[in-house]
């Protein structure tokens, strides 16, 4: 299974690696519930989760953020098929794939930091959509690296709040999840 | 036509086959109870709604048919928690109906409101809350097929008060489409050509057999498969009587309570072919020290995720214990191997453990032996009983020392380990075979947990035979503390209360009570003579323990003998 590497940080050599697994459930009241509590009812993490409808209105699809090795992964897979809302599953990291996530980021600016800010804003290509006195709302969108590279150059400025929507997948090519 | 949620409430159950429910009414099940009263199939009113459960589990045991049971919402709904996490831990097939507060109320904190879906939500196979009446008759349908199809297991259905009564028309739907759920029955012809080539080739081979055999009806195939192949068989507490315990090829149970000659045959095999079983921590005791000498590892599961959960698995085969072994035995067949003599020299080897090590116990003068007690129901028993059991002492011991013949004969909560179990599934076990014996083995412990439910037996003067080997204590929890910490024996001594025979007597049933080893014999032949509920206290020695025993933590190998 090929891993989803973050540059910068090496995984232990037990073999755990973070993976994106995109899972395509019926649209219906407590299969949110029913896919979260059999990550805790099972001791997997969640480091992210991003739900919502497809093209089809009574299919959703959900795409969670979890690390373990591979024997970790493989019931992770196992236990989510077994669900009778869970149409599929696919691990994301073992093919080609693209990847974004929305970050909304409040950072200070100060006025000697205000044209630092805006600069930045413009290499990563984001948005400043709330402008106040001494703070600036930033939306980035982009992959994993592109913001991580962002938060790490406006923290030296100054971060008050941060909130992300964890990423969100899809199969490189012409196959469709269903 | 148009009918109200209540009346296609029993319509669907009676399209469904169903002869027999499990109930204890309340207020927002009232309009169900009404239309139930006139319903051809039969209630039987519990008196907890944990008994009601276990009933129906007992019934689906017994049967293979889905058990079903009835509820009240609120503290009738919490109360069948136990039952189904019971049902949900052995994969078996019960249908749980709860009612619910009326919709507009859901969420309100109203009387009697419980949130049974999101509490259930980890130990059902499925579930469902029914909101509209429309809805109703699909969701039924839905339920039971998938409480008996692919790896069976319990699915709750939430029916609020207003849905019972609204009106709507009745179709009940031809078939079920459930776009996430296609369990795989045939298993993949390539490995199975290659299980076959690896069970030829292997010297010391075990069959591994549990629960899931037994669910799948797959004993015919598994004594042919035995037969043809000369390869001995070890079965789990789930898959007692899944192979008759007194063929030749039998090893008896293996595990944290299983006979020696069984677990060393799985620490010295060189293949094991687990059969719809699960690698349970009672059965393999330390993993890294597990199967140590197996080159190979065969094992047919219906349930995928239970394959290379526990232990790697090198020859993995998805799909129906019964349709997977009958296309095993056929590419096994067409091999042409003579497999006369095979295996010859691991049977002896086997045998000799036997000899070595049996199941022993001495029964003296005085104080009369549980094991003894097992050995004399077992003697005693006709060859189509069905024994049901607690948990503890008596069930292990009811486990190693009791012959079993035939497949759903041996009725016990294995995965949960629940005390209180043995009544009621008795009593759903009487009700599904009116004219067997059904023979309840309970410890004093575990009899008091469910006592209540004598009730019923007598209500509907269902014969079934309960004996309790009474020995005053929580036996298994004492037999720790004796071994592990120090004989402190913590709340663990129950005491001479209650007097059982007066207590089945106060309930209309008939006591009897042995105390002395030459009482056991014709005391029993009494007790399984006497008609209607009948209670059999034998007063057993407290210092007795289950041997083999593997401790927690240690390797199967490393089994604590007498």
């Amino acid at each position: 299974m090929r891993a989803r590497e973050a540059p910068g940080q090496s995984n232990d050599d037990k073999g755990v690696r973070q993976h994106i697994i995109s899972v395509l459930v019926e649209n219906r009241v407590g299969v949110l519930a029913r896919v979260a509590g059999l990550f805790t009812g099972r001791g997997f993490n969640i480091e992210s989760l991003a739900v919502a409808e497809t093209e089809d209105p009574t299919l959703s699809r959900m795409t969670i953020v979890t690390g373990g090795d591979a024997r970790i992964i493989e019931q992770v897979t196992k236990q989510l098929n077994k669900l009778i809302d869970v149409i599929k599953v696919v691990d994301l990291s073992g093919e080609h794939f693209v990847e974004r996530e929305l970050m909304l980021v409040k950072v200070r600016a100060e006025p000697e930091q205000r044209a630092e800010v805006l600069r930045i804003t413009d290499i990563f290509r984001g948005n400043i959509i709330d402008v106040s006195p001494k703070a600036y709302v930033i939306e980035v969108t982009g992959d994993a690296d592109k913001i991580r590279a962002f938060i790490d150059l406006v923290k030296p400025i100054g971060v008050l709040e941060i909130v992300r929507t964890g990423p969100v997948a899809l199969s490189r090519g012409n196959k469709a999840i269903s | 036509m148009k009918k109200c949620g209540a009346e296609i409430f029993v319509e669907c159950l009676l399209k469904e086959g169903v002869d027999a429910i499990f109930g204890h009414p309340g207020g927002v099940v009232l309009k169900i109870y009404d239309v139930l009263l006139d319903a051809p199939f039969r209630h039987f009113l519990m008196r907890h709604e944990q008994s009601a459960v276990h009933a129906a589990d007992g019934y689906a045991r017994a049967t293979g048919k889905p058990g079903v049971c009835l509820a009240t919402s609120g503290p009738g709904a919490t109360n069948c928690v136990t039952g189904l996490v019971t049902a949900n831990m052995d994969s078996i097939p019960i249908l749980v109906f709860t009612g619910q507060v009326p919709t507009t109320v859901i969420g309100n904190d109203a009387f009697q409101e419980a949130d049974i879906f999101g509490i259930t939500m980890p130990c059902v196979k499925h579930s469902y809350v029914v909101r509209r009446v429309e809805e109703l008759a699909r969701t039924i349908k839905e339920a039971f097929y998938i409480a008996q199809s692919g790896k069976p297991g319990p699915v709750l259905v939430d029916i609020p008060k207003d849905v019972s009564q609204a009106e709507t028309e009745f179709t009940y739907p031809r078939e079920v489409k459930l776009r996430g759920y296609a369990p795989t029955y045939a298993g993949h012809s390539g490995q199975i050509r290659r299980a076959a080539k690896a069970l030829a080739l292997a010297k010391r081979p075990v069959l591994y057999v549990g629960g899931g055999t037994v669910s799948s009806n797959a004993s015919p195939e598994l004594l042919e498969l035995a037969e043809l192949t000369h390869i001995p068989v070890t079965t789990t507490l789930l898959g007692l009587g899944s192979f008759p315990e007194r063929h030749e090829l039998s090893m008896g149970m293996l595990g944290m309570h299983g006979t020696y000659w069984a677990n060393m045959s799985m620490c010295e095999g060189d293949l094991i072919f687990a059969v719809g079983a699960r690698f349970d921590d009672r059965v393999t005791g330390r993993l890294d020290a597990f199967a140590s000498q197996a080159e190979t590892i065969i094992h047919i599961d219906i349930d995928p995720s239970s394959i290379g959960k526990n232990v790697r698995t090198d020859i993995p085969i998805v799909g129906d214990v019964k349709t997977v072994l009958r296309a095993l035995i056929d590419e096994l067949k067409s091999l042409k191997k003579d497999w006369q003599g095979d295996h010859h020299e691991w049977l002896q080897m086997i045998a000799a453990w036997a000899v070595q090590h049996p199941l022993k116990y001495q029964q003296g003068e005085e104080a009369v032996k549980g094991q003894y007690v097992i050995e004399t129901i077992s003697k005693l028993a006709p060859d189509d009983a069905i024994i049901t059991t607690g948990v503890g002492q008596h069930q292990m011991w009811a486990a190693q020392f009791y012959k079993f013949r035939h497949p759903r004969s041996f009725l016990t909560s294995g995965g949960l380990g629940t005390m209180g179990y043995c009544l009621p599934a008795s009593i759903g076990a009487q009700v599904a075979f009116p004219n067997r014996m059904v023979i309840g083995v309970d410890g004093d412990g575990s009899f008091q947990m469910t006592s209540h439910e004598l009730a019923t037996a007598v209500q509907y003067q269902l014969p079934l035979k309960i004996v309790i080997l009474n020995n005053y204590y929580l036996g298994m929890v004492k037999q720790w503390q004796e071994l592990f910490y120090n004989k402190r024996y913590s709340h663990s001594y129950l005491g001479t209360i209650p007097d059982y025979v007066k207590l089945a007597e106060a309930y209309g049933a008939t006591g009897f009570r042995a105390t002395k080893p030459h009482e056991v014999l014709p005391t029993l032949q009494r007790a399984f003579q006497t008609p209607g509920p009948v209670v059999a206290e034998v007063v057993i020695d407290s210092e007795e323990k289950v041997y083999p025993m593997v401790p927690a933590g240690a390797a199967l190998r490393e089994m604590v003998l007498a």
